[in-house]
């Protein structure tokens, strides 16, 4: 048989959808941002951009991201370093507990967090500060700070670097350790120059994630900075907009603002990129022993406490404030029985149309975005790890950049592209905010999917092939049941934190398309606090109960293999 | 002189699904100084265990740890040394070596702990280097060396203090098979120089053999014997040792009127003597395979399998039911289906109490 030229092939077929699909949500977005900082009315124009990053509000926007970004990512690697340390390496009690709580704060919106706080710390009528007043006459913080933006950054960031360096102890070889005992060494000195120098490349990782997601985050500032004017880049870029009520003006300068942040963000990255080359060792070796603990002694007392003061504090405190003043008759009253009621809970679920709504609304986009990933994820994946074709590094590329676009950076280029640009205008419309949560959400999938993939070994689809199955059919009836817990996890991993998405949903919501973190941040804003925080617990139990369900599943895969 | 001493010594794990779980068992030992003494057993019989025991990174549940003059872990005192006091040198089976230190600074690293000052230094790391053939690969990084180079990056960070006692858990059992011969003698070589006292944990016989001068063979946390290699081979002290020192066959007899047959038939006899010394009704014979000679006088049966494999010929035949395989290294021809008659030579004789099955075994197995 003579080769023809092109062949139409299941895996060409593939490549070409996923690179539409890829191109419309995520390259075309980008590519209209940047057409429209750098261009007008069809000529190349830079003046714009300049006169834009040049002002004083937005240096100083630019300074306070850096500034909060540089504190949450050290002092948030520094305490998940410490509680990694503690859990993995020492004697302490209760340490199944404490790793489960602290896997909690990954789960909590941080804005709610944000809210949390706010309602503890208000310079005048939060709880805490209310109960100083009340004995020393002054407050003791106030939450409306960059100090606070990093407080309850830091408490929702932080289990990045302790989960990071928590699985990379579990791995290490302990032998590694034992032989530095052998050789003489004391156990602090086994910590400073074995264990330690070993972790470095899961604490980079752990670090620079933190600062990547912090750079581009937009719920916490957002809830604790614009009352006393603290903007953050993404915070600025979302107040400009709001500002111009939707003029085109308004988005151009959002538009370069963001070519702005997208620059930090991209210099973060290659930041990450170095660090991450720099180390990178072989721990994992050898039979599986327990590791030696560290016997803590005289100091185990004081240290479980710290543990379990930090996490009342993390976890805890805010989820019972914000389900306590859910329950108030009004904001204000001391959280005693005889003030609580359920009737925010009946505003929120039944009489507000707005909240229920938004409750429909976050749930059919999150459960549509999460299957459209969770299909186009496994589709990108397939051709970039089974599929031999050339333009596989553009797929590859495509499908990872949504990581690495702040959240209000990819808002703005679905507006730009959505609102008639392609005489096709679909502002205010669901379509739109769907049409940002596949894109954003695209890497998510598309790595779970690539990792359950890896593990199905080419040998099985080509034995298949060689029981006459075609390639279609091998991949229906082969590969795709196997990596169907995986599918099922990566639908998940979408829709768990889209159902709890806040920073895109705000710049596309419409009169009839508020998401629930829409409704919540919006109520919170009116000042409505009761009922904002009523919602805000329905999001919380929606988010735990869908995390219970996400457990239940991976732990069946675990004890399948 | 005894150099290592292990008194009554007892492990007891405690664990989730079983509770208490004994590790080993009253385990007592005296090694002698300049020794190379083995511990040899399958995988989970506790000499793992027992070598931590002496390292120091368990603590025991019972008896005492000696080496040397001093006290390592005495538990009706209730002390112990902890493992960087007790001046030993360790060898693990995933070499151990830092990835994130060079060679130079691996070996290095027990005479910095020592604050030694740096010419000193110098000259006994690169003399260490020496010794273990690494000279000149100070500056490379244990990723861009082989198994067996690391393998000796750990071996020279072990014997730089000169320590009395080197432990080696499975130092080989990550090498190829070429290369765990090499390492072998070069481990033989350097004790020869540095004349220090060797414990040695394997799960592989020939190699215990072949290093040791006295060896321990452990069941699931029992000691089973203690011996030299050839006394060991000659006369195992039972049918666990018999079957872990090489090929072997068991056949279950029973003895009636000074007769023995195959457990469970009366029809064709074994012809064999019965030790004086034994007087119970039925017995395990053992013999190695290449100990069974095809006879003209011998027992009554036919070829059932016959293999080949290079240096000699394998075949099976039936002895009452039981399946035993001889190995003769010249052939005699037979195809499969001849009738033949073989001897048994050189039997030991061992009880049947007390035995267990390979199922049993692995169902007691908890660590």
């Amino acid at each position: 048989m003579k080769r023809p030229k092109f062949e139409f092939t299941i895996g060409n077929l593939l490549f070409t959808f996923s690179i539409i699909i890829l191109v419309i949500t995520v390259a075309l977005p980008m590519i209209m941002i940047i057409y429209n900082t750098f261009f007008y009315k069809l000529a190349f124009n830079w003046r714009m951009f300049g006169a834009v990053i040049f002002q004083k509000e937005n240096i100083g926007a630019m300074y306070n991201t850096i500034k909060i970004s540089l504190l949450v990512t050290v002092f948030g690697s520094a305490i998940g370093l410490f509680f990694a340390w503690l859990v993995g390496r020492s004697d302490i009690p209760l340490k199944g507990m404490m790793k489960t709580l602290f896997t909690i704060p990954y789960m909590f919106p941080p804005f709610i967090g944000a809210m949390a706080w706010q309602l503890l710390l208000l310079p005048r009528s939060g709880y805490i500060n209310k109960f100083f007043i009340s004995l020393f006459g002054s407050p003791i913080f106030n939450i409306n700070s960059i100090a606070g933006i990093v407080f309850v950054e830091i408490c929702y960031y932080f289990p990045f670097v302790f989960i990071q360096v928590s699985s990379a102890l579990e791995r290490m070889d302990p032998t590694l350790e034992e032989s530095a005992r052998i050789a003489g060494a004391k156990q602090m000195t086994v910590i400073r120059k074995i264990t330690l120098p070993l972790v470095v490349p899961a604490i980079a990782s752990g670090a620079m994630l933190i600062l990547i997601s912090s750079l581009s985050h937009f719920g916490v500032p957002a809830i604790l900075g614009f009352s006393n004017n603290i903007f953050t880049l993404p915070t600025k870029i979302y107040e400009v907009i709001y500002k111009s009520a939707g003029s085109f003006e308004g988005i151009r300068q959002g538009t370069a603002l963001s070519v702005l942040l997208v620059f930090v963000v991209i210099a973060a990255l290659a930041l990450q990129r170095r660090v991450l080359k720099f180390g990178h060792y072989e721990i994992i070796k050898g039979k599986s022993m327990r590791p030696m603990l560290v016997k803590l002694r005289r100091m185990k007392a004081p240290l479980l406490i710290v543990s379990i003061l930090f996490l009342f504090l993390v976890v805890v405190l805010p989820l019972f404030i914000i389900f306590g003043v859910g329950c108030l008759k009004a904001w204000g009253l001391p959280l005693v029985l005889k003030n609580m009621t359920l009737n925010n809970f009946k505003y929120v679920l039944f009489a507000s149309q707005m909240a229920r709504d938004s409750i429909k609304n976050s749930f059919l986009l999150s459960i549509s975005a999460a299957t459209i990933n969770m299909f186009v994820g496994t589709m990108v994946a397939y051709v970039i790890v089974k599929v031999k074709i050339k333009g596989k590094g553009l797929l590859e590329v495509l499908s990872v950049l949504p990581y690495s676009v702040p959240g209000i950076v990819l808002a703005i280029g679905v507006i730009l592209m959505w609102s008639g640009a392609f005489k096709i205008n679909l502002y205010n419309t669901i379509w739109i905010i769907l049409f940002a949560y596949v894109g954003r959400y695209m890497t998510f999938s598309m790595k779970s999917a690539s990792a359950s993939l890896g593990q199905v070994h080419n040998s099985l689809e080509e034995a298949s092939r060689s029981c006459g199955a075609t390639h279609l059919e091998s991949l229906i009836d082969i590969t795709l049941p196997l990596i169907r817990p995986g599918m099922v996890a990566s639908f998940f991993l979408v829709f768990l934190p889209a159902m709890r998405e806040l920073t895109t949903s705000l710049l596309l919501y419409g009169p009839f398309t508020r998401t629930m973190g829409v409704a919540i941040y919006t109520i919170h804003e009116e000042g409505n606090t009761v009922q904002a925080t009523a919602l805000a617990s329905v999001a919380i139990t929606i988010i735990i109960m869908g995390n219970l369900v996400l457990r239940y599943i991976t732990r069946e895969r675990r004890g399948n293999q | 002189m005894d150099q290592v001493v292990l008194k009554n010594v007892t492990k007891a794990f405690v664990t989730k699904a079983f509770g208490s779980v004994t590790a080993i068992n009253k385990i007592n030992l005296n090694i002698k100084e300049g020794e190379c003494f083995s511990f040899l057993g399958p995988s989970g019989c506790g000499k793992t265990t027992t070598l931590r025991l002496i390292a120091g990174f368990e603590d025991l549940t019972n008896g005492e740890i000696w080496i040397g003059d001093k006290p390592m872990s005495i538990r009706n005192k209730n002390y112990y040394l902890p493992p960087e006091n007790r001046g030993l040198g360790m060898v693990f089976q995933a070499f151990a070596v830092w990835p994130h230190l060079n060679v130079f600074e691996n070996v290095a690293f027990p005479l910095r702990i020592l604050k030694m000052n740096k010419n000193d230094i110098l000259e006994k790391t690169n003399e260490a280097l020496k010794h273990t053939n690494l000279f000149g690969l100070g500056k490379k990084f244990p990723s861009e060396l082989s198994g067996g180079q690391q393998q000796r990056i750990a071996l020279a960070r072990a014997i730089i203090t000169h320590p009395k006692v080197l432990l080696l858990d499975e130092p080989l059992s990550n090498l190829d098979p070429k290369l765990r011969e090499i390492m072998r003698f070069e481990i033989k070589d350097l004790q020869r120089k540095f004349n220090f006292t060797i414990i040695y944990v394997t799960h592989d016989q020939t190699e215990a053999m072949a290093l040791s001068d006295r060896i321990l063979v452990m069941d699931m946390g029992n000691v089973q014997q203690i011996d030299t290699p050839v006394n060991m081979y000659k006369n195992p002290a039972n049918k666990f040792v018999y079957g872990f020192l090489g090929r072997s066959n068991f056949v279950k007899v029973e003895i009636s009127n000074g007769k023995v047959y195959p457990y469970g038939t009366r029809g064709k006899e074994i012809k064999c003597n019965i030790p004086a010394d034994f007087n119970e009704d039925t017995a395990f014979l053992a013999t190695r395979p290449n100990e069974i000679k095809f006879t003209k006088d011998g027992f009554k049966t036919e070829i059932k399998k016959r293999v080949f494999l290079t240096d000699y010929k394998e075949y099976r035949v039936d002895i009452g039911g039981q399946e035993i395989r001889i190995n003769t290294i010249t052939d005699p021809g037979y195809k499969e289906g001849d009738t033949c008659e073989v001897t048994l030579n050189n039997i030991k004789w061992y009880s049947t109490k007390g035995d267990i099955s390979e199922k049993e075994r692995e169902a007691r197995k908890v660590i």
